[in-house]
């Protein structure tokens, strides 16, 4: 049932194949067959593993589920498959402040989140419904390194608690693979 | 089965009212002043009826209906914090009886499992409480059926006072104090509302839960858990996150042996999205996958089903 409703997310997975006619596409077979979207494709042909495979570095979106089974549905092919899930790239984090945003410096706030955790804010949007001294919320949305987003919030919160706003999370959909 | 019911609220008098449609006899009932006591079955009706216009539920003493003839001890006391009394002193009385223990209170087993625990192993009875979390759901006996250690985390809604308040102010967009005020009118939140709405109350769900997936290598109680409520969130924080697709919903979660409730962002269409008073839990199972458990998760009627599908168990 929450399989059309869950949140489509980008995805990294690492690939290791026979440097073989047609393994290429045995590769993205799977991706496609579960309902994943392709965005890219990083083949490091000059790059070879010391066993002889050529590393191979797919790019996806897909929600967690289906990412599950294309994760699943590789594996099934045979094909190896180093790295899923644990490193998403460029992924998204949306995280709402609340508090004296913008009378506690909201500049700061911004570049600190930047300059400390290598994410960068994609979108900000800002209610303030008392005015600039009173307490308001803030929608940020960051779009964060491969296994940054950890970072990202430590920051976040760090600020937080420096500046007493409250952080309203999102919630991971699981340790996904 | 005979059936001593301590505690006369909502769900007390709803196991009384419904204990004869599963096939029970309710031989004890009592509420904190007074009992209804007869070893062949008393009068529900009379005593639930005599409880709203005089105020008690018969003329026996409440230790009178510990003490009476019974096979289950159905605890429906107010839960407390910190010694979890009276309800753990029921639990004990019970059991040391050797009788079997059904608890809609959350206390004994939030605040006490290891002695709730210990003093079962010294018993020829048993102690089940999928009344605890999640009303009629069945959150527990999912997991009892799955084996806790093949479920890695819980997370949900389990509150619904502030739910309710929550999916209100999103879809009014009006503030915290006004959607408050009308829940209470509606007699969806208390008078006194902290309990639901500081999370307390999904918090000892939630370390419920923790307890049963922890086995006896390691026992819960609030102290161990992060809350945060939703009292201070203003509607302008529900106005941005709904521009994004998303939403906030007072969210617990078990994982990692980690015990946390606040306010979260979910996607606004997402599962763990439900509005009103309704309730949800998603188990993640080790080998199958994510899987959801929503309804009804408070009111009499649904906790007292929840009570007596623990009492089936206990018959079979």
């Amino acid at each position: 049932m929450s399989d059309s409703t869950e949140e489509v997310r980008a995805y990294t997975v690492r690939l290791e194949l026979v440097d073989r006619p047609g393994e290429l596409l045995r590769a993205l077979e799977p991706i496609a067959d579960n309902g994943g979207n392709l965005l890219s494709i990083f083949h490091e042909r000059g790059n070879v593993t010391p066993r002889g495979h050529i590393p191979v570095e797919v790019d996806l979106e897909a929600t967690p589920e289906r990412f599950d089974d294309i994760v699943d549905a590789l594996r099934d092919e045979g094909i190896n498959v180093i790295q899923a899930g644990a490193e998403r790239y460029g992924e998204e984090l949306t995280v709402v402040l609340i508090g004296h945003i913008v009378d506690t410096d909201l500049s700061d706030t911004l570049s600190r989140i930047e300059d400390s955790s290598g994410a960068s804010v994609r979108d900000f949007s800002l209610s303030a419904p008392e005015g600039r001294d009173g307490e308001s919320s803030a929608r940020v949305r960051l779009a964060a390194q491969r296994g940054e987003t950890e970072a990202a919030m430590d920051i976040i919160h760090e600020i937080a608690a420096e500046k007493d706003f409250q952080v309203v999370e999102p919630l991971t959909a699981g340790d996904a693979a | 089965m005979r059936l001593a019911v301590i505690g006369a609220g909502a769900v007390g008098s709803s196991v009384v009212d419904l204990a004869g449609e599963y096939g029970h006899t309710v031989t004890a009932f009592a509420d904190s002043r007074s009992a209804a006591v007869a070893p062949a079955g008393i009068d529900g009706q009379a005593a639930i009826e005599r409880k709203e216009t005089e105020g008690v539920v018969g003329d026996a003493d409440p230790e009178d209906a510990l003490a009476g003839e019974y096979d289950v001890l159905v605890e429906a006391t107010p839960t407390t914090l910190g010694d979890a009394q009276p309800g753990f002193g029921h639990v004990e009385h019970a059991l040391e009886r050797d009788r079997h223990v059904v608890l809609a209170n959350k206390g004994p087993v939030a605040e006490r499992y290891a002695d709730v625990r210990a003093l079962e192993r010294e018993s020829a009875g048993e102690v089940y409480f999928e009344a605890t979390v999640g009303g009629a759901m069945p959150v527990l006996s999912t997991i009892a059926d799955f084996g806790p250690d093949k479920i890695t985390a819980v997370r949900g809604v389990l509150n619904g006072t502030a739910n309710f308040i929550l999916s209100r102010m999103a879809a009014e967009g009006l503030g915290y104090e006004h959607v408050l005020a009308e829940a209470q009118d509606l007699g969806v939140a208390e008078a006194d509302p902290t309990f639901d709405v500081e999370g307390t109350d999904a918090a000892l769900k939630c370390v419920i839960v923790a307890n049963v997936l922890a086995g006896d290598e390691r026992e819960y109680t609030l102290d161990d858990a992060r809350v945060e409520g939703i009292s201070d969130l203003p509607g302008s924080a529900l106005d941005l996150a709904n521009e994004d697709g998303r939403t906030i919903r007072l969210i617990g979660e078990v994982t990692g042996g980690e015990v946390r409730v606040g306010p979260r962002l979910v996607p606004e269409h997402g599962a763990l999205a439900v509005t009103g008073t309704r309730n949800i839990v998603q188990l993640e199972t080790a080998h199958a996958g994510q899987l959801n458990v929503s309804g009804r998760g408070a009111g009499g009627p649904e906790t007292a089903t929840a009570v007596l599908a623990d009492v089936d168990r206990l018959a079979d």
